[in-house]
């Protein structure tokens, strides 16, 4: 450790960096302080119009599987057709609704992301109304998932929450894996700050919670952080035939190496073109 | 050369000597007399065919394997001590890690062309084992391992085992996430072995899992153990098959008792010399251009640190997908632990595959009785039993390969991870036994096709109309170095059933044997078509230019014949 | 054979012998291919366009002699890239790739490509391809080779006198083996004997359970139903004197055991087997991280189902039901560790395992 920090800041720092981060960093929890207490104090009249709007929205388009309460549906089996939804909080909404995947188009295993069918304020609206219904994470605010000031110190730690705690479902990569039963862990790639903060936050379908108690805000966004810079980082070795480990690398050796030299063989061990000059001349 | 002669119309000129080759063949030679060996060797002929030169490719990217594995030797470090890194890769900056990991991701970030000989290394190491499979299958199926080659037969068995054992090795150096999760199963696997697992494994890594043994040791078996071996073997299957001279598939001209083709220099020295270098290229393009195995994404190995799609490379995909469809057997007997569910699939089936791949030539030889030597390739078709045999180790190979995968294939064609491994489960016993059995007719119905053809003729085409208003098409006969070509096959070997008494009315103990291989050789040649006799040949010929005759003799009464008539053979084959 | 009547040899033989005797005959023999269609011989040779035309002839040189200039211009241009892109922190990229790798790959690639692709054509075009005929030479030696050789090997045989004294032969024999002992023994000191190492692990009564990766401990009331934490025991996270206790190979030999998830569900989902009831604080439970098939650690998942799937092979368990196999390879459940509350409100083990963790072993019921 001791050899990384010298090297570190012989590198990568002026010797007033150390100074600077802690005072951005004091500057930014102050003002998130600032901004975000006052809003979670009061109710004012608009949030509640805001609300009802939601309320009429989600009678629309999502009661006949949540119920008209979002108190849930279970099928005569027992099964769940639509979880109730007091306590998951405005997050889930924001990232269930807004990344397509509510309202679903047919049953199924999961839930796909898909297009999005309502607009920004309906999905405010909606998240409004289900996070009326009982108390649950709100969306977080840009400040938590911005990672434009995180420092490459962070990116390091994101990493290792990342291998931690995601790889072993969402791939070394982020592309996805596989889970029992038909169900996938999704590719993050192309997802944003937002929502991968919002899934980490209150687990949608079986991805699991990581809580703010347990994984800390900003350990969030370290991970958050370490994704985009794996994902803006230039592909060293070429294509990453999908990321998808040796498999895909198998297949592509198979393909392209053995078929393009077997394809070389054929044209090696081809006779050439004829000519009629020659013969019986 | 006293016995060679050519197809040219006039003997090749035999060009003015070149006066700086003959000083530097002179100067060798006055100090170790080779001439006398080599002067065979030079002119030596290889048959040229595509297929064969499938085994080339797996010879060439071993060179490149040596090649860029030195390069690699350079700057990799196989020890497990911790360091924290410090090198340009920024997002494992201050990471713990082994400093075999950090001389990987040195390899990769801090030496120019690193990454790219790392890449040309991982990439030439899945096409020599690939190429080694093909060359194989290539070898099976047209019969090239029968007698006198066996002994290369099992030498390429060795080699192919050799190389899947140098490419586990290799792939575990770089202690990444990946690579040590493969380490973790390794370890796990020699733990299920009964009575010794445990002392086994506690030897190997030196004491606990991961240790700080198992990466130096793996690197000396991977850049000096086993690599001596594999060049040894390869030297010996090289040396005979110039001993023995390469088979060749039957042809006008070609016998079993001549070898057909063009000579070692200049035109193999060319054509072997430029296909090391194609494959060197293409190796190095997939190394610019694909990405493989980037440790950097993976990160360092920690046990407690895993990702989706953990796999072997493709060539140890089989027995962990054996490994995946395996139910959880697991038995207590004595207090003692027997873990059917890793032991069978993991150590046990490799080791019986490996068994058989070994024994097919033996098997075959069983079975059939045969002794003759053999230097003529037969088509896979012209022998069924064996094709089939082929393919049906293959569709067993094959299926436990897609359960190694089964996770990706689930993600990839958004089907049920549990399904697949449900389907593969019944598939492995039922898809071998439909492929056999497939593939055992396909072949008798294509020797069938060859018979027809070589009776009858080809179809030309061209439908002609009789007297009576019915319609027939045309058959043409073949030509006579296709005639020869399909009929040039050894008869079937078989075992005579035996007698139980002997000539002198001794009763012949061995016949419970000989009856047991006569029936085998029965079963292994049924439904084989065999070559017509000269006289039935002729026969059909007559037959068919009779009819043709009949028919032409009609198209001309009606006056039409002028667009067909005058059309030989020859010269419709060509269109 | 018993019986050995030199006259009617032939006779005595065993149909089997008789077979054997027609096949060798048969070998190598001509007209063992003699099939219904003569041997119409070797193909007359046509010649190419560059035999007959030398302008076809010269446009191949060319095309050659292009390609092996192409090649060196190759050749130069991967030194080129070489000194011109720059790797390390600041890489220069090219459409997305390494800019480094992708030039130097291509340059290398197509430097030899043009070689090799040039020679080929060499052949093809240029050199003679008329097909020479060579016959092949038996295998096997000669008959009289092979008597004088088995007679001299004979000779050496009864001159060693090795079969006429059976006791030096064998007593060389047994020395031989022997001299296998010290071959395998002294492989002895490449690992120490397992002893109990793999049934403990570090846990101990009361021990923390902390957060992997930054090792902060773990109250109740911060886990959420569904929520997953990936943890490890305090200890490995501890220092004495500033330096950590476990570091480098210890460590990761620890982790190897003794890494552990920690979930929680809702109480009345979970079925705890007799015994295990108190084992949980408040739907909280804790499990063994390492897969009971080979080892793997696995920590995908499922909230709604309590599914756990290990990545490596599918094991699947149920953590709702005392880490029961459900699906996959896997032969046993998965070890749970024990959990309680210590004073200040944290989680910690009642107890190490209470089973070995990991995968099965010969031993293994030994503990």
């Amino acid at each position: 450790m001791r050899l990384l920090t010298a090297r570190l800041s012989a590198k990568r720092r002026s010797p007033f960096a150390g100074f600077l981060v802690v005072l951005l960093g004091l500057l930014i929890t102050g003002g998130a302080y600032t901004l975000l207490s006052p809003a979670s104090a009061e109710t004012s009249a608009a949030d509640q119009s805001t609300v009802s709007q939601g309320r009429q929205l989600f009678l629309v388009g999502c009661s006949s599987c949540h119920g008209e309460n979002g108190e849930g549906i279970r099928t005569d089996r027992g099964t769940q057709y639509g979880p109730p939804l007091a306590g998951v909080g405005a997050a889930s909404v924001d990232f269930q609704v807004g990344t397509g995947r509510m309202p679903m188009a047919r049953p199924g295993a999961q839930a796909e992301k898909k297009e999005v069918v309502y607009s920004a304020e309906e999905i405010e609206a909606l998240a409004a109304y289900v996070a009326s219904l009982g108390p649950g994470p709100a969306v977080p605010e840009a400040s938590e998932y911005d990672t434009t000031e995180v420092d490459n110190e962070a990116v390091v730690r994101g990493g290792e929450f990342f291998r931690t705690n995601c790889t072993a479902c969402h791939n070394f990569a982020a592309v996805g894996g596989a889970l029992p039963g038909g169900k996938y862990a999704p590719s993050l790639e192309g997802v944003s700050n937002k929502h991968v903060y919002e899934a980490m936050l209150t687990g949608p379908q079986q991805m699991p919670v990581f809580s703010d108690g347990v994984l800390k805000p900003e350990e969030k966004r370290d991970i958050i952080a370490y994704l985009n810079s794996v994902q803006e980082q230039p592909n060293y070795g070429g294509s990453p035939l999908g990321s998808y480990g040796p498999v895909s690398e198998g297949l592509f050796g198979w393909l392209i190496g053995i078929g393009s030299l077997v394809g070389f063989a054929v044209w090696i061990a081809s006779s050439s073109a004829r000519s009629k000059k020659g013969v019986r001349a | 050369m006293s016995t060679a002669t050519t197809n040219g119309k006039k003997a090749a000129t035999v060009a003015k000597s070149n006066k700086l080759a003959a000083g530097a063949a002179e100067w060798v030679d006055d100090r170790v007399g080779l001439a006398g060996v080599a002067k065979k060797q030079v002119r030596k002929i290889f048959p040229d065919h595509w297929s064969f030169m499938l085994g080339e490719i797996a010879l060439w990217s071993f060179v490149v394997l040596l090649l860029t594995g030195t390069f690699l030797t350079l700057w990799f470090k196989p020890s497990m001590a911790e360091i924290h890194y410090d090198g340009s890769y920024d997002q494992l900056r201050g990471v713990a890690m082994s400093e075999a990991y950090a001389s990987s991701l040195a390899i990769s970030f801090d030496v120019r062309g690193g990454l790219l000989m790392r890449q040309i290394h991982h990439w030439s190491a899945m096409l020599f084992i690939a190429s080694m499979f093909v060359h194989m299958m290539r070898v099976y199926f047209t019969g090239a391992f029968r007698k006198p080659r066996e002994i290369n037969w099992v030498i390429g068995c060795l080699l192919l085992l050799l190389g899947s054992l140098e490419g586990f090795t290799g792939y575990s150096l770089p202690d990444d996430l990946l690579s040590g999760t493969g380490l973790r199963a390794a370890h796990g696997f020699t733990l299920s072995m009964p009575v010794v697992g445990t002392y086994l494994s506690f030897l190997m890594f030196d004491g606990e899992f991961p240790g700080d043994a198992i990466i130096p040791r793996m690197y000396t078996a991977h850049v000096l153990l086993l690599p001596g071996v594999l060049l040894a073997l390869v030297g010996l299957h090289m040396l005979l098959l110039v001993y023995q001279k390469h088979t060749q598939y039957p042809g006008p001209g070609r016998t079993n008792d001549n070898v057909v083709g063009y000579p070692m220099m200049p035109v193999y020295a060319a054509k072997a010399g430029g296909f090391f270098f194609i494959v060197f290229g293409v190796t190095a393009l997939m190394g610019g251009l694909m990405s493989i195995n980037p440790v950097w994404r993976y990160g360092p190995y920690d046990p407690s640190q895993v990702t989706a799609g953990s796999q072997p490379d493709w060539y140890m995909g089989w027995p962990d997908g054996a490994l995946r469809i395996m139910p959880g057997w697991e038995t207590e007997l004595l207090g003692f632990t027997l873990s059917w569910n890793v032991f069978l699939p993991i150590i046990v089936l490799p080791g019986l595959m490996f068994t058989i791949l070994l024994m097919l030539p033996f098997i075959e030889a069983f079975i059939t009785g045969d002794k003759r030597d053999h230097h003529l390739l037969q088509r896979p078709r012209n022998a069924p039993s064996r094709t089939a045999t082929m393919v049906a180790l293959m569709t067993f190979i094959g299926l436990l390969w897609a359960a190694g995968g089964n996770d990706i294939l689930a993600l990839k064609f958004s089907l049920n991870l549990n399904y697949i491994t449900y389907f593969i489960r019944v598939m492995v016993f039922v898809g071998p036994v439909l492929a056999f059995i497939i593939t055992r007719r396909w072949c008798i119905s294509l020797q069938k096709a060859d018979q027809e053809r070589l009776l009858h003729g080809y179809e030309s085409g061209v439908i002609m109309r009789s007297p009576e208003g019915s319609y027939a098409e045309k058959h043409l006969p073949i030509s006579a170095s296709e005639a020869y070509t399909l009929t040039a096959r050894d008869e079937d070997a078989k075992h005579p059933m035996p007698a139980a008494v002997d000539g002198n009315g001794v009763p012949n103990r061995k016949a419970q044997v000989q009856t047991l291989r006569a029936k085998l050789s029965d079963a292994w040649h049924s439904g084989n078509t065999q070559n017509p006799t000269r006289e039935e040949l002729e026969e059909a010929h007559h037959h068919a230019s009779h009819e043709l005759e009949m028919h032409e003799a009609a198209s001309h009464d009606d006056g039409q014949q002028h667009d067909r008539h005058g059309i030989e053979g020859g010269e419709l084959k060509k269109h | 054979m018993t019986v050995d009547h030199p006259g009617v040899e032939g006779a005595t033989r065993g149909n089997q012998d008789a077979v054997e005797a027609q096949h060798a005959a048969g070998r190598n023999s001509q007209d063992r291919h003699a099939g219904p269609v003569p041997d119409p011989g070797l193909e007359e040779h046509e010649p190419r366009p560059t035999d007959v035309d030398e302008r076809a002839g010269r446009r191949a040189e060319r095309q050659v002699a292009l390609m092996f200039l192409l090649s060196a211009l190759c050749a130069l241009l991967f030194c080129v890239a070489y000194f011109v892109f720059e790797i390390g922190e600041t890489p220069d990229e090219i459409l997305g790739y390494g800019a480094s790798n992708v030039t130097l790959g291509v340059t290398l690639g197509l430097a030899l490509l043009f070689i090799g692709v040039g020679a080929i054509q060499w052949a093809r075009k240029l050199m003679s391809d008329v097909e020479v005929v060579e016959m092949r030479h038996p295998t096997a030696s000669s008959d009289a080779d092979r008597t004088e050789t088995l007679k001299a090997l004979d000779q050496g045989i009864s001159d060693s006198a090795i079969m006429r004294r059976p006791l030096i032969r064998n007593s060389l024999l047994g020395a031989m083996a022997m001299l296998g002992l010290p071959t395998v023994v002294l492989l002895r000191d490449l690992g120490p004997l397992p002893g109990d190492k793999l049934s403990k692990t570090v846990w101990r009564p009361g021990m923390r359970v902390v957060n992997d990766v930054v090792g902060t401990p773990i109250r109740p009331e911060e886990v959420e139903i569904g929520q997953l934490i990936n943890t490890q025991p305090a200890i490995l996270f501890e220092e004495e004197d500033g330096e950590r206790i476990y570091e480098g190979t210890p460590l990761l030999q620890e982790k190897t055991k003794a890494s552990t998830i920690v979930v929680r569900m809702r109480p009345d989902d979970i079925t705890p087997a007799e015994g295990r009831e108190n084992w949980g604080v408040g739907g909280i439970l804790c499990y063994s991280k390492i897969c009971t098939h080979v080892g793997c650690p696995i920590s995908l998942w499922e909230q709604q189902t309590h599914h756990l799937l290990c990545p490596c092979h599918q094991s699947t368990f149920d953590l709702a039901d005392n880490g029961k196999v459900v699906f996959g390879p896997a032969g046993r459940a998965l070890p749970q560790l024990p959990l309680m509350l210590d004073d200040e409100g944290y989680l910690v083990a009642q107890s190490d395992f209470t089973e070995p963790v990991g995968p099965s072993y010969w031993e293994r019921g030994d503990r």
